[in-house]
This record gives C-alpha cells, structure tokens and sequence, in this order.
C-alpha cells in the first residue's frame, strides 16, 4: 500500500526501485576455479586470475549460466539466449583487474515480476533485468594507521545483480519484495540468501513526490545488508527528502550510505564524483550463446515455486491466504507442514503450526529447521487433537513440555493422565456436582439470566481438570439445565 | 659457417642425427648472445643455467632415440610470455622484478616438445611500437646496417627479429597485435607468420590488445615457421577465444605446388607516395607467382584506408583496460609518496612504470570509451572493422591468398625522427587491416632494395587456412632465392 508522508505541503509518496545483489551459489567463482568458501583466512581464495596477474584470462564458470536462467526463470522472466561481458573500468585497491566484468548492455536476463502479498491485497513488482558480474575484494582499514590490507577472497565471486522497476511505494513493499525474492533464490537454490554473510545485499533508490505527480530525482542507498536496515534507511531517506524539498530545498542526485548504528544516511559521493565506468565488451570473453533446449531443460527442472505452492495450500487444504503465504515463504516451513498434514486435519496444522509453535520458536530464537520439536512429533500432538484425545486447551501445555523435556506428546499424555473425558457418566457426575453446589445461580439461570451457562462450562472444567471433552459438557448441562 | 646458421629443420634433424648434442648447439648461441648482447641488446635476460638444463634433458631423451617435435632446439621468447619463475618484463619498468609462477600456454607446448629457452627477447614496451624504440631496457640494433650505422629492427618483436637474423637463436617467438611478428621478420630479412586470431592460445602472454594479440613465430625460412606452428597451435580450454578446431600439419602443406592458385592483388596497397621500391619488389613477386603457375587476380578492399585510424582507436580502447592491473598494489613496481594515499601511489606508480608510447595510449583508450565519446569513436570503430572483416571475406570468394608488401618503407635508423606519432603508426599500413579481421599473415623476404636493406612480401590467407599461406609463402621463397646476410655479420665473417 502506498505510504503516504504528512507534510507541511501536503502527502508525499515515496518511490522505491531495488538493485539486489545475489551471491551465486556455485562452487568457484564467475571465472576462475577459486573456490568460495566462507570464512576462511584472507587470500586464501584467489587464483592467478582473481589477483589480475600478467596474461590471466577469465573462463565463464557454466554453473553460474544455469542458475541466472534459472532465475530469471522462477520470475517468469525473458531469457536472452545471447547476452555479452562488457568490462567495467574503475580503479581500486580491491579490484584487481581495473575493471569489473559485468554485464551492461545485454544482460542474461530481460522482463520479469515478482508478486507481493501484502496485507490490502497483492501487489506486482517489476523486475527490469538480472544481470552477471564479479563480486569485488575487500579493502581492510583496520589492522594499521598506516596501511590498508586486501582480502581477495570475495574478488571474482559471481553475483546476480537483480534490478527492480521504481514499482514499490512504501518501506513495507521495499521488505515485502526482499522476502519474497529471497524465498524464490532459496526455492531454485540460486543463492542462499544469507544476508549476515553479505550473500544478499541491497542498493535502495529512494525518491519522493506528489502523489501521481512526476517523478523526483533519487538518492541511491548503498549495500544494505537486512531488511530490517532496508526498512529503516527507507523511512529515513524519504523523511530526509520531504524535509529538503519543503524547507526550499532540492536534492541532489547522490549515492548514500545507512548507517546502522545512527539509523540515518549520508553522503558517498556526489553525481559530480560518479565513475564514468567506460564500459565496452570483454575482448577476452565471446558473447554468451545459449540455446532454447537449455533453457527448456533448466526450466524443466525447476521446483513448485512459492505462489504455486500458496495456491496449491489455498485451493486444496483450504487455508487462507495470509496461512499459506507465512508457510510457503520458506522451502523448509512447506516440507514441515506437508508431512503434518499427513496425519492432521490442514487448516488446524496450519494454525497451530504458525501461531503456537513458530510462537515458541520465536521466543527461543531457533529457526524451524533447528526446532526441537521435529515434524512427526509436532504431528503426534496435532493428532491428539483431532481424536479427541485431549482438547485444544490441554494441547498447549503439552506442546510447552514437549519443548521442556523432549518427551512426546502421547508420552506426557499417558504420565499425566491428560487424556480427555469423553465418558458421559463421568461427566454427569461432575456438573450433578456443580449443580448440587451453586443452587442460587440454578435459579438465576432458570429465571433467564442465559449468561450463567458459561459459568457452568467453566465450572465442569475447573472440576474436570480441564479433560472433559467441551462438547460433551455442552450438551449434558443443557439437558441437566432445561 | 656454425651450428647457429643451421636452420630449425637442419637442428631438428642434426640433433636426431647425433651429429652434434643439444648442449652443443645451446653453448654456442649462448656464448655468441652473451659476446654481442652489448651491442644487439635483443636479450633481455639470458637464461644460461635454465638452458643449459633444459638442454642436458634433451640430450638424454635423444640419446634413447625419443624426445618431441624440436627436441634440443634453441629458442628466443619474446618478454611478453610468463614464464615461471624467469623475470618477464614486457619491457615496462612497471614490471620490475616480476617472475610469473606460471607458463604460459604457448611456452609450455614448446618445452613439452623438447624446446631449450636461451632467455627472454626485447620488444617494445608492451609490444606497443614499430621500432622498437619504446623498450625501458633500450633500443634493439638489426645486424642490417647502412653505411654502417645499426638499423632498427622494427616492431613490437623487434628482440625476436633481430636475435633470429644475428644468428643468436634459429627461431624466436613474437607476438602480433597489428603487425609486430611480420614487419620486424620484414625489416630483419627473415620470416614470420601471424596465424589466425584463435590459433594460438594468449593464456600467459601480457596483454595489449587481447581482440588482436596473437602469437607467432620468427624464423629464418617458411618450414621453420611451420614446425613451430605444429607445437604452438591448438585449443586452450584457458582461453576463451581459442579456437576448438583440429590443427593439421602445416610442414605438410610445403609441396611447393601452388600451379592453379588464385592470388589476389588488392589495388588499395598502392598508395601514392609510397617507395617506388616497395612497389617494385611486389611486383616482382607477383611476376614470380604467375610463372609458378599461379592465377593472379586484380582484387579490391574498398576500406582499407579506414584500417590504420580503426585500430588505433581499438587497439588503445582495450590496452587502457588491460594496462589498469598495474597499480602498484600486488607485483611489479611500487612509488608510494611520502604522506600519500591510495591514489597519489597509483599516479606515482603509473607515471613513473610507463613511458612516453605507452602512457599515449592510454589516454587515447581512455578518451574513446569516455561517456560521450564512445558511439563516436570505439563503437564506429567497431563498424568499420566489421566492414575490413567483409572485404576480406568477399575477396577470399575469389582468392585463396593474398599478396601485399609488409611495410611501406625499408628498415629506418636510430636517426629517424617522426614529425609525429602518427607517421611511425604508418608502418602498420599493411598489416593492420588482417589484424583486424583476424585473419593469418606471414612475411617473407622479397629482396633487397638499392641500399642492400630487406624489403618483406606478406600473404594474407583466410581464417584458419595458414595451410595455403605456408604452401604459398614456401613456393614463393624457394623462387625468390633470398640469400642475402645482414650487413654485421658479413663483416664480422671478413
């Protein structure tokens, strides 16, 4: 939905376009054989290649190929069969070669879109074009006053570099659209979208105007690296704007920098200060050809992607949409819950499996995957449910001593003797009690004060333990109460 | 007469023969190059000790009767090649104290074969020149001399030509980016062949223009060329834009047989004012080719006057990115200023590791990629070198090879001096159009002129057919008969 900034002048809407970059999830890098490990030592990642040694010549590494098709596949995108490496000519201490190995003019990938839920409904982002390129080193400034160190691990990784349309109007579209296009990398397995690990990274531009009037001139957010900065550096950056344009100002078109701990941005470089990149085609790299069948066959091989997947979750278990979505946002919720429904009723898994457990797993701060509590066992408690074994309410507490002990729900079931009561003398038993015990409220209720049946239900629990089945109490103290 | 003025066949076969060691033939060269390099200065390291091991390991493959192609053959690599763990400069100062810790796709073959390095060859600085004039490690002399000062030996392989025609190695590899293999092999009397852009793998070799860079030999007939084509060529899965296509046997291809061959002639390569001598010993060439039973056809190539000004446009555009790398930051020389940063030791590092050819051309690269500039000059280029590409292809219609002379002057003197930068560009004239359309050259001696001074022929052939270029340039070597020596050594002979 559009966010709309109150100012002094009037609303102002604010316009996002996103520049994601993907870290490809290959084994080597874009061209040479380097490997990409994480974490390991500096330097230790480079080829004679990757350091722009003398005579080194770059070769195309065709895992990258087929995970950028597939890509720009799952965003229902064009794919080029024929696109060209032009060079991208800068200096600096952490790029090697002098230039960046990109793709400018013809990228790999054309038109594409990505679909938003958000809460009014959803939204269409569009995606202009994905191109390959090189990750750059790192310059270290830290170890010496003196002296900067470089870390060429990083240099020559391949990246998709993912550009949106200025499509989105709010900080919640900006996060909505990181999510959903990190959920899509994850399907494919085109990138692992590890933010932490600057795997997924995002360039904002940020502008604001009138609503429905030209467009103003944006400020590009460098390099943000969660979506949580990406919201905030949003926010910041269009209230900054306002703010210029209405104290008389205007903006200069410039790139910034979030800075997290001050939550604000501020200036990278002036317009005045831009690369001119002198881009031209890699004379050392042919332009890429690939052929139909390729793509057909990568396209073949694609996974149910997420929309399919929500759809297929709406239409055949009936969960709404807001359910379907939280569970096919991640490849590992969906697998979770396909093999809950399995011995569940659908829609009671989906509710109890995204608010009571991701709710617990929230609070332990434990993602799904490293959750104690497994599928089959998540699933033993749901079918304690919908066998009447034990009611909801009971349930809860269960679940809470799955997670305390480690025991399984039928287990804790059996110690505790939490079975539910659905024998109707025992019932009887209890509300003749409750009946025999409150014959001032009998009257009241008889006399038409209906709301006292509440009081009853409550009663019974109370003296049942909370085991008797709730349906059962129902219709007893109706037939005991008439 | 001594081993050095065999040819690479007549060492090959020697060598086989046992009648003299590959230790032999390396101490000789070695001592003639260490004896002369003072004056010649095509050498610019001497690999004594690595040669002579390499030689020792000949010996005793061919002692068991086994060893490769050119087992034993002593060899001059141009200063462009990386070689491991052997000083390659590419004759910039940038480079200082650089020792590669790889080889280069093209050395390693020549080794694989039994090759003996006797050391790395002088060139102009990143083979950009035509004189080499432009080497940090200074000019090279030809032994072609006039009235009896040194000539220069051309360029960019000027080191190859000159070592090859002074008899310090029978065979020295060049590279060729616009005509740096065959009109040094022109001015030094010899020959040498630019194959197909493709033929030759560039893994290794430091870049100048990597759409033109191709690798060659310089030799001192056209079977030695085609030996050394057998080892060089063939695909390399290192470089991109390697060719994957089966080599043949060139030395096949010297029958000697060209009757029935159709020779094209273009007209553009008469241009006005040019040496009335350089047209004569064309002439004489295609005189010898009809009486060798060749069909010589009138052909045109209508853009051959935009070739000069369309690469150097190009050639510049991609050394001004390729030359980038030297910064300072990881080999080669570092200036870091007192109290500078970053960019003040790029500035530093750069001014001072480039001369004064080589820093042009970077500026000239730069302003034509220059937002603004770029549709005007490198993108029209590119057009235009399109069109060299299709009069080329539309003359091979008609043609199976093409004669044209190399140069369009003799070799000059240190004395020259060019008003401007341009006119020492002039000698590419005639090679610079094949460059472009990446099609194989040689040239050959075509005589001398009234100085006594070598003039060169080149035949152009179409992409991947250095068969018919062999085949052609061999039938009209053995017609022309050229025996001349260079000047120095037949004084140093009396």
């Amino acid at each position: 939905m559009t966010q709309l900034i109150k100012g002094n002048t009037g609303d102002w809407e604010i316009v996002i376009g996103l520049e994601v970059h993907a870290q490809i999830s290959t084994h080597s890098k874009l061209f040479s054989g380097a490997s990409i490990t994480f974490g390991q030592e500096p330097n230790m990642n480079v080829s004679f290649i990757d350091a722009g040694m003398p005579g080194m010549l770059p070769v195309i590494n065709e895992k990258a190929i087929e995970q950028a098709v597939r890509t720009g596949l799952a965003i229902g995108a064009q794919i080029n069969l024929k696109s060209v490496f032009d060079r991208k000519n800068y200096f600096y201490a952490d790029l090697p070669q002098g230039y960046q190995i990109s793709q400018f003019l013809d990228p790999i990938v054309g038109k594409g879109e990505i679909i938003l839920d958000m809460p009014e409904g959803q939204k269409k982002v569009g995606v202009t074009r994905i191109h390959m390129e090189q990750d750059a080193g790192k310059s270290l400034h830290e170890y010496n006053p003196k002296y900067s160190y470089i870390d060429l691990n990083r240099a020559g990784v391949a990246l998709m570099e993912i550009v949106s349309e200025p499509d989105m109007r709010s900080a919640d579209e900006a996060a909505a659209y990181i999510k959903k296009l990190r959920s899509i990398l994850r399907y494919i397995g085109s990138c692992d979208g590890d933010m932490d690990k600057g795997n997924l990274r995002a360039d904002a531009n940020v502008s604001v105007r009138k609503p429905g009037g030209p467009l103003g001139t944006r400020c590009e957010i460098k390099n943000v690296n969660s979506v949580r900065f990406l919201h905030k550096a949003i926010e910041f950056e269009a209230m900054r704007q306002v703010e210029i344009i209405e104290s008389g100002g205007t903006i200069d078109q410039e790139t910034r920098l979030f800075d997290s701990t001050k939550g604000e941005t501020r200036t990278m470089r002036s317009k005045e200060d831009a690369h001119d990149y002198r881009y031209f085609p890699d004379p050392d790299l042919l332009p890429l050809e690939i052929t139909q069948e390729y793509v057909d066959a990568i396209r073949a091989s694609l996974p149910e992607l997420p929309d399919e997947k929500k759809q297929r979750y709406i239409d055949t278990f009936g969960l709404s949409p807001y359910d379907a979505g939280v569970i096919v946002a991640e490849q590992e919720y969906a697998s979770y819950y396909e093999a809950l429904v399995k011995v569940a009723e659908p829609k009671l898994a989906a509710n109890w499996m995204t608010s009571e457990l991701f709710g617990r797993l929230n609070k332990l701060g434990v993602e799904l995957q490293d959750s104690p509590i497994g599928a089959s066992a998540f699933a033993e408690l749901l079918a304690l449910i919908t066998n009447n074994t034990i009611s909801g309410k009971i349930a809860k507490d269960v679940l809470d001593k799955m997670f305390a002990t480690g025991k399984s729900a039928s287990v804790i079931v059996e110690e505790e003797g939490l079975q539910q009561v659905t024998d109707t003398g025992a019932i009887e038993k209890v509300i003749d009690e409750v009946i025999a015990a409150n014959p001032d409220k009998v009257a009241e209720y008889k006399g038409g004060k209906d709301k006292l049946f509440a009081f009853f239900v409550g009663q019974v629990m109370k003296a049942s333990g909370g085991k008797a089945n709730p349906a059962a109490v129902n219709d007893l103290l109706k037939q005991k109460l008439s | 007469m001594t081993l050095r003025d065999l040819t690479l066949a007549e060492m090959r076969d020697g060598l086989k023969a046992k009648k003299f060691s590959a230790t032999e033939l390396a101490k000789e060269h070695l001592d003639e190059i260490e004896k002369t390099n003072a004056h010649y200065n095509a050498f610019i390291t001497i690999t004594r000790e690595h040669a002579l091991a390499q030689a020792a390991q000949s010996d005793a493959k061919l002692a068991k009767g086994a060893g490769g192609a050119i087992e034993g053959v002593p060899i001059g690599v141009k200063d462009l090649f990386c070689t491991k763990g052997v000083l390659t400069t590419a004759a910039s100062h940038i480079l200082d104290g650089f020792k590669p810790q790889y080889e280069s796709t093209i050395t390693t073959k020549l080794w694989n074969e039994g090759g003996v390095m006797l050391g790395k060859v002088n060139l102009d600085e990143f083979a950009m020149g035509s004189g080499n004039l432009t080497s940090f490690y200074g000019h090279v002399k030809s032994p072609w001399e006039k009235d009896g000062k040194a000539l220069v030996p051309g360029g960019s392989s000027g080191g190859s030509a000159s070592a090859v025609a002074a008899r310090l190695a029978p065979v020295a590899l060049g590279t060729d980016t616009g005509g740096s293999i065959r009109q040094p092999a022109a001015f030094c009397g010899i020959t040498g062949i630019k194959p197909t852009y493709g033929r030759c793998s560039r893994f290794g070799i430091v870049a100048f223009a990597s759409s033109l860079d191709q690798a060659g030999p310089i030799a001192r007939n056209v079977r030695d060329c085609a030996i050394m084509l057998n080892v060089m060529c063939g695909y390399d899965p290192k470089d991109s834009t390697s060719a994957n296509l089966a080599v043949p046997d060139f030395e096949k291809a010297l029958t000697g047989n060209i009757k029935g061959k159709k020779i094209g002639i273009p007209k553009e390569y008469r241009p006005d004012g040019i040496d009335p001598e350089i047209n004569a010993m064309w002439d004489k060439g295609i005189e010898l080719l009809k009486s060798l039973g060749a069909e010589v056809v009138d052909i045109s190539l209508p853009h051959t006057s935009y070739a000069l000004a369309t690469y150097y446009v190009i050639a510049p555009a991609e050394c001004s990115s390729n030359l980038a790398r030297y910064d300072g930051v990881r080999y080669g020389l570092r200036v870091t200023p007192e109290g500078g940063g970053l960019t003040d030791m790029y500035e530093a590092t750069r001014a001072a590791g480039f001369g004064a050819e080589v820093k042009r051309r970077i500026m000239i690269g730069t302003y034509v990629l220059s937002a603004g500039y770029y549709d005007a000059y490198y993108k029209k280029a590119q057009r235009v070198r399109w069109l060299i590409a299709e009069d080329f292809r539309q003359a091979f219609e008609k043609v199976d090879a093409i004669l044209t002379p190399t140069a369009p002057s003799a070799p000059f003197g240190f004395d020259y001096k060019p008003s401007n930068p341009v006119e020492m560009y002039l000698n590419d004239v005639f090679t610079v159009p094949t460059s472009l359309a990446g099609l194989p050259g040689i040239s050959i001696p075509g005589g001398l002129n009234k100085d006594g001074l070598p003039l060169g022929l080149q035949l152009i052939g179409k992409a991947f057919d250095e068969e018919t270029v062999l085949g052609v340039a061999y039938a009209l070597e053995q017609a022309i008969g050229f025996t001349a020596k260079p000047q120095k050594l037949a004084g140093a002979a009396a």
